[in-house]
C-alpha cells in the first residue's frame, strides 16, 4: 500500500478533493446550492465506490472459502456419517454402484493421480529447469523474448485439446514403439500432463533465478568465475527455494489437471504399482482422482435426507464424490501453501 | 577473453590458463545441452500444433464456421458451439472483469501491510491453484442447485468468472504498481482524493495491462470443459445457421470445447478432419487472442511514457 | 493509446450489455419450445438425429439433447431438471419413488427401439464365439480367466500379448449396468478393466487393440471389430446380435430402449414422443443401427 502523510489525508478527507477554491467564483444563492450538492454527490459516490472496491478486495476470500463451504456441506454427510478413514483411503475397491456390495475405497484413485504426476514431473523438471537456465542465462536478447513467447503459448493450450493430442496423436506412437497393449495410460497422461506443467515451472524458476542478488552475481564474476560455474555453484543454491516452489506449483497444476487425465490414461481403476518387475508400470492404464469425479457426478443422484436424518443408500455416491473433491482441494491447497510460504522465504532475504 | 593459439600461448601472458580453457569449454557444453532441452520441449510442440492444423485443412471453410452441426454432428459445421462459447465468454467477463479490477485496485491501492491482506493474497493464489473440477462441483453446489439457477448459461458463466478471476486480480495489480509512486504523490499534493488519483491518473496509465489480463481471461475462458460439463453445456441444441443471438441465459448452450470432448469420444463416424478442424478452430481462437495480449504487453512497455 | 483503448473498451461493454438484454428479452418473449432431453450414452446420437430431424418439421420447437449416461439422464428426471430421459435401462423403484417425491409424477416409461449388447473383439482375434458364464468370467470380479490361452484361443501368434484386455464403461452407463445384471448376475466387475465413457470409445479401442474385449450398442460397429457369438449356455447355438436375432428373441443379451416422462406427456413434448414412434422417428431408429419397435407405450 502506499502511504499518505497526514497533511495529505486531512485534506482530503470527507471532501472528495473538490474544494472551495478550485470552483471558480460564484453568485447567487442557486449556484452555491447546487456547488454543495455537487459536492455531496461526489463525496457519496466517492464513497460508494471506496465502499466496492474494498468489497472486490476480499471477494477471493470469500471465493475460496466459498468454494470450501459448497464443496464441504455436499459431501459432509457423507464424512459425518460413513467415512472409515482405513477403507476409504487404503481400500482400492472402489465400487459405488454397486447393486450387491458399494464400496468407497480411493485407494486406486490416489496411486492413479500420483503416478501420473510423478511421471509428469519426471519429464517436465529437468527440460523446465533447465530452459529456464538457457533463458535466463544463456540467451541474448531477442532469443529470450521469442522463447518466453512460445512458453507462454504453450501454456494457453486448453487442457481439452491437450487431450486430444494425447487420444489422437499420443496414442498410436505410444503403441508402435513400445507395443504396449494399449496407447492410453500412464505414460500418455504423464506426457501429456508434464508438457502441460512446464510454462508454469519455466516462469517461476525464471523470476526465481532472476531474483538472486546481482551482489552475488558480480562477486562471483569477480573471483573468475564463469557462467556455468556461477549458475552451479551460486545462482542454484540461492534461488533454490524458489524453484522448489516452481516445481511444487508444477506438481499442483498435474494433481488438479482433469479433461486431458479424462481422455488419456485408460481410465481404469488400477494401482500401477507391484512386486514385478518393472515395479513401476508405467504402461498400465489407471484412473486420476479428477477423472472419476468428471466422469461419475452426472449421474450421482442428489437426494435428500430422509426424515430420520441419515441417506438413502443411492445419495452416498454423490456425496463421495464431494468427499473427493475435498481431498483434491486439501491438497492443493496445502501445496500452494508451501509454494507461497517458500517464496515468501527468498523475497525476505 | 577468446581462445589463443597455442604457438603464441608462452608468449602472451593475457592468454588463458588451461583451467580456464576447461572451464569454458564445461560450460559451452552445458549451454548446448541446455539450449537442446529447451528445443526438446518446444520443438514437439511446434510440430503436434502443426500437425492438428495441417490435418484440419480440409475441413477449415467458411461454411464450418457459421453452419451447425448435421447429420448426427458427422457434417456441417461448429456455429452452435461456437456462438455458445462466445455467449459464456461474454458473460464471465461481465462478473470477473469489474469484480477483478476492483480487486486488482484494493489490493494494491488500499490494502495496509498486515496479517489480512497477506491473507487475501494467499486467497488469491489458492484461487488460481483449485483444480477445474473442484471449481465444478462449487458451480453446481453454488449456482445450479443453492442459489437455483439449474443448468444454464448464467451458472455455467458464473462458475467460469470464478475460475478466471484470479488472472485479472493479477494482471491489474502489476499493472498499477508499474505506475510510478510520484505519480501518485503529485495528486495528493494537490489534495486529491485516493479514489480521484486512481481514477484520473494510475488507471488510464495502467489501461495497458488490465486489458492483457482481461484477453487472459477470455483465452482461459474459452478454452475449459470441466466447469461447464456440469453446470450448462449440452451434447446437441439446434441452433439456426449464422444466428448471432440463439441462446437465452436460462438456457443451455453448445461449448465448443465441450463439442470437441463429445466428438472425439462418443460421436462415432466422425471424418478425421472435422474432429482436427474443431481443435484447430478453437487453438487457433485462443492462441490469437493470446498473440493480441502479448502484442499489446510489448507495445504498453514501448510506450511508458516514463 | 489509452484514449482509442478507452473507446474500445466502451463500444465492448455496449455490445455485452445489449446481448445480455436481448437475451433477457428472449426468454420473456418465448414463443420458441424447449424439450430437454437427457441420459444414455448409447441412445445419444440416435437421441440428436431425432432432435435433428424434429426441427426440420416443427421449426419452433427446440430439442435440447445431453448425454452422460442413463444414469445422468434419470437422475435428472427424479429432479425435474429434464423433460424426457433417456435410458438403455429400467428405471429402479427407488429411483421412480425419488422423482415421485421430488416432482409428484410417477414416471412413465416408453419403448422406442431396441438394441443388442453387442461383444466385440479386434477382427484379428480368432475366437468366434462364447458363452455368458465364460464372459462373466472374464469381466466379474473373482473371475479367473485372464489370458487368451485359457479359453484356448492362440492370439500370441498374431503378435498380441496374451493377457486379455478388458474394455469396459463407466458407472453412468445403462450398458453398464446392463451387461452387470444379465452377464455378471449382479457381481461386480473385475478392477483394472479401461472404463470409457462413451459407446464408440469402446469399439474404438477394441479396433486398435488386438487382445481387446469390449461390450457396447450393436450400432457401433466398425470395419476393424467383429461380433462375438453369444450362447445362453454350453452347448447352446452362439447367435451374433441381428435384427431377426433380437426379434426372436435368440440372441441373450438384447435390451429396450426407453425414454421416461413425468407423468402423461403433454404438448409439445407428447407430440415429440408420437413422432419418435411413428414410422418416421422409427426410419431413423433403423437408419442409425437399432431395431425399430412396433408397439408404444409400455406401463
Amino acid at each position: 500500500m502506499i502511504k499518505k502523510s497526514r497533511i495529505q489525508k486531512d485534506l482530503a478527507q470527507g471532501k472528495g478533493g473538490v474544494t472551495r477554491e478550485s470552483q471558480p467564483e460564484s453568485s447567487g444563492k442557486l449556484s452555491q446550492f447546487f456547488g454543495k450538492l455537487k459536492r455531496l454527490f461526489h463525496s457519496m459516490s466517492e464513497r460508494t465506490i471506496v465502499s466496492l472496491i474494498y468489497l472486490c478486495g476480499v471477494s477471493a476470500i470469500i471465493f475460496v472459502f466459498g468454494i470450501f463451504f459448497f464443496v464441504f456441506r455436499e459431501g459432509e454427510p457423507f464424512l459425518k456419517d460413513h467415512l472409515d478413514f482405513k477403507s476409504f483411503f487404503m481400500s482400492p475397491d472402489w465400487y459405488p454402484t454397486s447393486v450387491s456390495n458399494k464400496r468407497y475405497g480411493i485407494l486406486a484413485l490416489l496411486a492413479g493421480t500420483g503416478s501420473v504426476t510423478i511421471l509428469a514431473m519426471l519429464v517436465a523438471v529437468p527440460f523446465s529447469l533447465a530452459s529456464a537456465v538457457f533463458i535466463a542465462k544463456f540467451c541474448g536478447k531477442k532469443l529470450q523474448e521469442t522463447l518466453k513467447v512460445m512458453i507462454e503459448l504453450l501454456a494457453a493450450i486448453p487442457s481439452v485439446v491437450w487431450g486430444f493430442i494425447g487420444l489422437m496423436v499420443l496414442n498410436p506412437l505410444i503403441v508402435k514403439l513400445t507395443g504396449a497393449s494399449i496407447g492410453l495410460n500412464i505414460l500418455n497422461a504423464g506426457i501429456v500432463v508434464g508438457l502441460m506443467s512446464v510454462p508454469i515451472i519455466v516462469s517461476i524458476a525464471e523470476d526465481a533465478m532472476r531474483a538472486v542478488p546481482d551482489t552475488y552475481l558480480e562477486a562471483a564474476e569477480a573471483l573468475g568465475a564463469t557462467r556455468w560455474q556461477t549458475i552451479r555453484k551460486v545462482i542454484f543454491p540461492a534461488a533454490k527455494n524458489g524453484l522448489l516452489a516452481a516445481v511444487l506449483l508444477g506438481v499442483g497444476r498435474a494433481v488438479g489437471e482433469t479433461m486431458a487425465v479424462l481422455m488419456c490414461t485408460g481410465h481404469s481403476v488400477n494401482i500401477p504399482f507391484d512386486s514385478k518387475a518393472p515395479f513401476f508400470h508405467i504402461l498400465d492404464s489407471v484412473r486420476t482422482l479428477t477423472a472419476t469425479i468428471a466422469s461419475e457426478l452426472g449421474e450421482a443422484p442428489r437426494l435428500g435426507a430422509l426424515p430420520d436424518g441419515t441417506y438413502p443408500e443411492e445419495a452416498l455416491h454423490y456425496q463421495a464424490l464431494f468427499m473427493i473433491g475435498i481431498v483434491l482441494f486439501a491438497i492443493t491447497f496445502v501445496i500452494n501453501l508451501v509454494a507461497d510460504i517458500t517464496v515468501k522465504g527468498i523475497r525476505k532475504k | 577473453m577468446t581462445g589463443t593459439n597455442k604457438k603464441q600461448a608462452t608468449a602472451n601472458p593475457f592468454a588463458p590458463s588451461e583451467l580456464t580453457r576447461k572451464k569454458m569449454k564445461n560450460q559451452k557444453i552445458a549451454a548446448v545441452i541446455f539450449g537442446l532441452m529447451t528445443l526438446l520441449i518446444l520443438i514437439p510442440l511446434v510440430l503436434l500444433i502443426g500437425d492438428i492444423f495441417i490435418k484440419a485443412l480440409p475441413s477449415l471453410t467458411w461454411d464450418f464456421l457459421t453452419d451447425v452441426p448435421r447429420n448426427g454432428m458427422r457434417a456441417g459445421g461448429i456455429w452452435s458451439a461456437l456462438i455458445g462459447t462466445v455467449y459464456l465468454v461474454v458473460f464471465s467477463l461481465l462478473v470477473a472483469a469489474p469484480v477483478g479490477v476492483m480487486a486488482g485496485i484494493y489490493l494494491n491501492e488500499y490494502a495496509k501491510d498486515n496479517w489480512f491482506n497477506r491473507i487475501i493474497s494467499l486467497a488469491v493464489v489458492n484461487l488460481a491453484g483449485v483444480p477445474s473440477i473442484v471449481h465444478a462441483l462449487f458451480g453446481v453446489g453454488a449456482f445450479v442447485i443453492f442459489a437455483g439457477f439449474g443448468k444454464s448459461i448464467l451458472a455455467a458463466s458464473l462458475t467460469i468468472a470464478i475460475m478466471t478471476l484470479p488472472v485479472i486480480i493479477v494482471a491489474t495489480k502489476e499493472a498499477l504498481s508499474a505506475v510510478p509512486i510520484p505519480f501518485r504523490v503529485a495528486c495528493w499534493n494537490l489534495g486529491a482524493s485516493r479514489w480521484q488519483t486512481i481514477r484520473t491518473i494510475v488507471l488510464p496509465n495502467s489501461l495497458g495491462g488490465i486489458l492483457t489480463g482481461i484477453i487472459l481471461e477470455v483465452c482461459r475462458a474459452a478454452g475449459e470443459t470441466a466447469p461447464i460439463m456440469f453446470t450448462g453445456a449440452v451434447f446437441f441444441k439446434f441452433v439456426e445457421r449464422g444466428d448471432l443471438l440463439p441462446y437465452s441465459p436460462t438456457e443451455q448452450c453448445m461449448a465448443l470445447s465441450y463439442h470437441l470432448h463429445t466428438i472425439s469420444t462418443q460421436v462415432p463416424g466422425v471424418p478425421e478432419s472435422m474432429l482436427y478442424g474443431t481443435a484447430a478452430v478453437l487453438l487457433g481462437f485462443i492462441l490469437m487472442f493470446n498473440s493480441v495480449a502479448i502484442i499489446v504487453r510489448m507495445r504498453v512497455r514501448n510506450r511508458k511514457r516514463w | 493509446m489509452s484514449k482509442i483503448v478507452k473507446e474500445i473498451i466502451k463500444y465492448l461493454v455496449i455490445v455485452s450489455m445489449a446481448v445480455g438484454i436481448s437475451g433477457c428479452g428472449k426468454k420473456s418473449s418465448e414463443d420458441k419450445n424447449v424439450i430437454t432431453n437427457s441420459g444414455s450414452d448409447t441412445m445419444v446420437n440416435l437421441a440428436q438425429m431425432w432432435a435433428e430431424e424434429y426441427q426440420k418439421i416443427k421449426p419452433g420447437v427446440s430439442v435440447e439433447v445431453g448425454g452422460g449416461g442413463s444414469g445422468v439422464g434419470i437422475r435428472d428426471l427424479m429432479q425435474g431438471i429434464v423433460q424426457i430421459a433417456n435410458a438403455s435401462r429400467d428405471m429402479k423403484d427407488s429411483e421412480k419413488a425419488q422423482a415421485k417425491q421430488n416432482t409428484g409424477k410417477e414416471p412413465l416409461e416408453w419403448i422406442v427401439g431396441y438394441d443388442a449388447v453387442a461383444v466385440y473383439v479386434n477382427k484379428n482375434n480368432p475366437v468366434e464365439s462364447l458363452t455368458l458364464a465364460q464372459l462373466a468370467q472374464i469381466y466379474a470380479e473373482g473371475g479367473i480367466t485372464d489370458k487368451w490361452s485359457q479359453l484356448d484361443i492362440d492370439i500370441t501368434s498374431k503378435g498380441s500379448s496374451d493377457e486379455i484386455v478388458r474394455i469396459s464403461r463407466q458407472n453412468s452407463s445403462g450398458t453398464y449396468f446392463y451387461f452387470r445384471e444379465h452377464v455378471l448376475n449382479n457381481k461386480d466387475y473385475k478392477s483394472g478393466s479401461r472404463d470409457m465413457s462413451g459407446s464408440k470409445d469402446v469399439v474404438e479401442l477394441v479396433g486398435k487393440t488386438m487382445g481387446a474385449i469390449g461390450y457396447s450398442g450393436m450400432g457401433y460397429d466398425t470395419e476393424a471389430v467383429k461380433f462375438v457369438k453369444i450362447a445362453k449356455t454350453e452347448g447352446q447355438t452362439a447367435y451374433e446380435p441381428s435384427i431377426e436375432n433380437v426379434a426372436t428373441g435368440n440372441y441373450p443379451l438384447a435390451r429396450s430402449l426407453l425414454m421416461y416422462t413425468l407423468g402423461q406427456p403433454e404438448g409439445e413434448v407428447k407430440e415429440y414422443i408420437d413422432w419418435i414412434l411413428s414410422p418416421a422417428g422409427q426410419e431413423i431408429v433403423e437408419k442409425s443401427g437399432y431395431i425399430p419397435v412396433q408397439s408404444g407405450q409400455k406401463k
